[in-house]
């Protein structure tokens, strides 16, 4: 998982990119994982005929059949415990909990039992299993329908999390987890699944017959450059912020955006790098601000560029509160003002 | 619109008055315990008495700092066990699985260094054994047996094999059955049909805490007709009857029918664990009413009078369990720390760049302790 801040854009493509939905390319994405891989399963609550709330699993029963993509009673423990199973008897599974908030009653599963299995058996049960949550607030959903769980899953020791920002990043991110022996908890940002992108297949690269998405898929990525100061974000936040730099870049402050797609392992690396160069970094997430990623984020950057700050780290996250209701949901979620707000204070910080 | 609502009614009514349900099916009828087996459950039975009584005095010695006894459900958990093919089959035992494990050829030093605090989960390899480790979330494993039990009909694409199925036994007791993850598994197993024989040992205490407050209904065995499955109540204390009962409930598996109960109604003899204290509970005037026969003195009568076997052949495979005691103490003293280095390695199949990094600062601080302690 070392990796390097750049993907794709370095690789010839041999056929023109696709232009897809975030929700469409999770879609191909499974579709070829299944088609490659004959131990991969899809599962999960309306997954198989319906093709999931979200359509993310729409034409996979029909294409691979219902054995291969099929829906489960309405039981995420059961969703989870089911997959440990199937891992052990040498499948792949792609579980997926349809809301984010719907991953607390399978938690006990995900803590107790898929996050440890390697390690209590030695290594003799890996556990391939990709848990695909849609995330993140912004659908004006009802309660529990829009949570941001990183931090607690990223707290648990045998799980790697991950966030794409884009369709290729759902893409290219998804193939990768789908392959890694490793349990991976996937949080797709719901509100992103309409926006459309260019996607670059694997089909659709020169790769002199090594895949990309292996090495494209490892580590953060500079979304944006810029000189001034770095803001970190993932999922859903990512074009938020992409949107605040094009708005900072009309002061004349060139803002850096780092998507740092693993939520864990951490990209260590591209954050050192980004703010050494920057000197200047805020952090941006949906989460409640206590414990969150973003004091994670910020302990990285102190231990690794202390002497090169300028300012403290700053976060702009969301509040200690549950997940307000779709109304104050806005208020809740960082907005281009709040980011604003906290990029001004890092600028104008003054050593006291 | 009329045929719409028509239809939705008769759906509605039906389904409210109990549509018509197929029978529960009958579990096969297998065939009788031979005279050999007999001796075989005598002989793993005492050999299983003989180590858990061992470890409980391992445990006062200091050898251990905590076991799970299992006295009292020898009959239940070798009678079960002896019903699998640990070469085909998967077993996900509970942390009091002693019995199995020992029935299923797990090497019992392995099996002992979890309760010697070696690693969590044992040291035996569940890949090659088919015994998953211990863990000690009560019916945390349940679920992995429906999810395995179905892998084995994915990987036989729906065809019953010539053979049968590979089925997936899972143990719980009457605690776990209290947990949301057992009906889950239930209804799982049921909905995917999915070739899983749920063996609930009913030893009467979840901790200090009766069946009849434990379990509504007083059985788990009842519940299985909810979920359409069959269930077989048996004296779990009776080792042939709980061999029968469950290579019934696995023959069922195996033909392709679904998930089988076998609630063993047995009695937990000991403490819940080393650290437990009974007397605050139970009285010992309960607990000798309550138990009843000893599973082993009844095996032994058995035999005797089917004349399977001499007094002197039984008391030959008792001086060899006990003997094999022993072995197993002279191994669990031998056993030392698993090297720190595991402690990182072992968590992910490929570890992150920052585990590596907590190994390295790890190792490199162990090291200057060790040198400053040398000095």
């Amino acid at each position: 998982m070392g990796g390097t801040e750049t993907m794709m854009a370095g690789t010839a493509a041999s056929a023109a990119p696709l232009e897809l939905s975030l929700q469409g390319a999770l879609n191909l994405a499974l579709d070829e994982i299944l088609a490659e891989d004959p131990k991969a399963l899809v599962l999960g609550e309306d997954v198989g005929t319906l093709g999931g709330v979200f359509r993310v699993t729409s034409g996979l029963a029909g294409k691979h059949g219902a054995a291969r993509v099929f829906d489960t009673p309405l039981a995420e423990s059961g969703i989870l415990g089911m997959s440990i199973g199937l891992a052990m008897a040498g499948f792949h599974p792609i579980p997926e909990v349809q809301f984010d908030g719907f991953a607390y009653p399978a938690v006990n599963q995900i803590v107790c039992q898929l996050g440890r299995m390697n390690y209590r058996s030695r290594g003799t049960l890996p556990m391939p299993v990709t848990l695909r949550v849609p995330s993140f607030g912004g659908i004006r959903a009802p309660e529990h329908h829009g949570e941001s769980l990183e931090a607690l899953f990223a707290h648990v020791p045998g799980l790697k999390v991950v966030s794409p920002a884009d369709p290729q990043q759902g893409y290219t991110l998804l193939k990768a987890a789908a392959r890694m022996p490793d349990p991976v908890i996937f949080m797709e940002p719901k509100s992103r699944y309409w926006q459309k992108g260019q996607v670059i297949t694997e089909s659709g690269l020169d790769d002199g017959g090594k895949s990309p998405v292996a090495d494209g898929a490892a580590g953060a990525r500079i979304a944006r450059p810029g000189r001034h100061l770095t803001l970190v974000a993932w999922g859903a936040m990512v074009a938020r912020c992409l949107q605040v730099a094009e708005l900072a870049a009309e002061d004349g402050i060139d803002v850096e955006v780092l998507d740092l797609r693993w939520l864990k392992p951490i990209h260590a690396d591209a954050l050192a790098a980004s703010v050494g160069k920057t000197r200047r970094a805020v952090v941006v997430h949906e989460a409640p601000r206590t414990s969150g990623l973003g004091a994670e984020v910020a302990q990285i950057i102190t231990e690794r560029c202390f002497g090169t700050l300028k300012a403290p780290v700053e976060r702009v996250t969301g509040f200690d509160v549950p997940y307000p209701s779709g109304d104050l949901e806005d208020e809740y979620i960082p907005n281009i003002d709040r980011i604003l707000f906290g990029i001004q204070r890092v600028l104008e910080y003054k050593r006291g | 619109m009329q045929t719409s609502v028509q239809r939705t009614t008769t759906r509605g009514r039906a389904g409210l008055a109990g549509a018509p349900r197929a029978p529960l099916a009958e579990l096969p009828a297998v065939e009788p315990v031979t005279g050999n087996e007999l001796v075989e459950l005598y002989r793993l039975m005492t050999a299983v008495r003989h180590l858990d009584l061992a470890a409980i005095s391992w445990q006062r010695q200091g050898i251990v700092p905590a076991y799970a006894p299992e006295l009292g459900q020898e009959a239940a958990q070798v009678g079960s066990a002896l019903a699998v093919d640990p070469k085909r089959d998967f077993v996900f035992p509970t942390y009091r699985e002693l019995g199995v494990a020992l029935a299923c050829g797990v090497d019992m030093v392995e099996y002992m260094s979890t309760h010697k605090a070696t690693w969590h989960g044992g040291l035996w390899n569940p890949a090659e054994t088919h015994v998953a480790p211990i863990q000690a979330v009560v019916a945390g494993s349940v679920l992995h047996a429906v999810g395995w039990a179905h892998g084995q009909t994915l990987e036989a694409q729906g065809e019953l094999p010539a053979d049968g199925y590979n089925i997936a036994v899972t143990y719980l007791g009457d605690g776990a059955s209290s947990q949301g993850d057992v009906h889950e598994a239930m209804n799982f197993a049921a909905v995917f049909n999915a070739p899983v024989v749920f063996f609930v040992q009913n030893n009467g205490w979840a901790i200090s805490v009766p069946t009849e407050k434990q379990v509504a209904g007083g059985s788990v065995a009842t519940r299985g007709a909810g979920y359409g499955i069959p269930a077989i109540q048996v004296d779990g204390n009776d080792a042939p009857a709980v061999l029968t009962a469950t290579r019934r409930a696995v023959a069922h598996a195996r033909a392709g029918h679904g998930p089988a109960i076998v609630e063993a109604m047995t009695y937990r003899r000991g403490p819940h664990a080393t650290s437990d204290d009974p007397g605050r509970y139970r009285s010992l005037e309960d607990e000798r009413a309550d138990a009843g026969a000893d599973p082993i003195a009844r095996l032994r009568e058995g035999i005797l009078t089917a004349g399977a076997a001499t007094a002197a052949e039984l008391d030959a495979a008792d001086a060899a369990g006990a003997a094999e005691a022993e072995r197993v103490r002279a191994g669990v003293i031998d056993l030392r720390p698993r090297p720190g280095t595991e402690m990182f390695d072992l968590v992910f199949q490929e570890p992150t760049d920052e585990l590596q990094r907590q190994k390295a600062n790890w190792q490199e601080e162990t090291e200057l302790r060790e040198e400053s302690d040398h000095e």
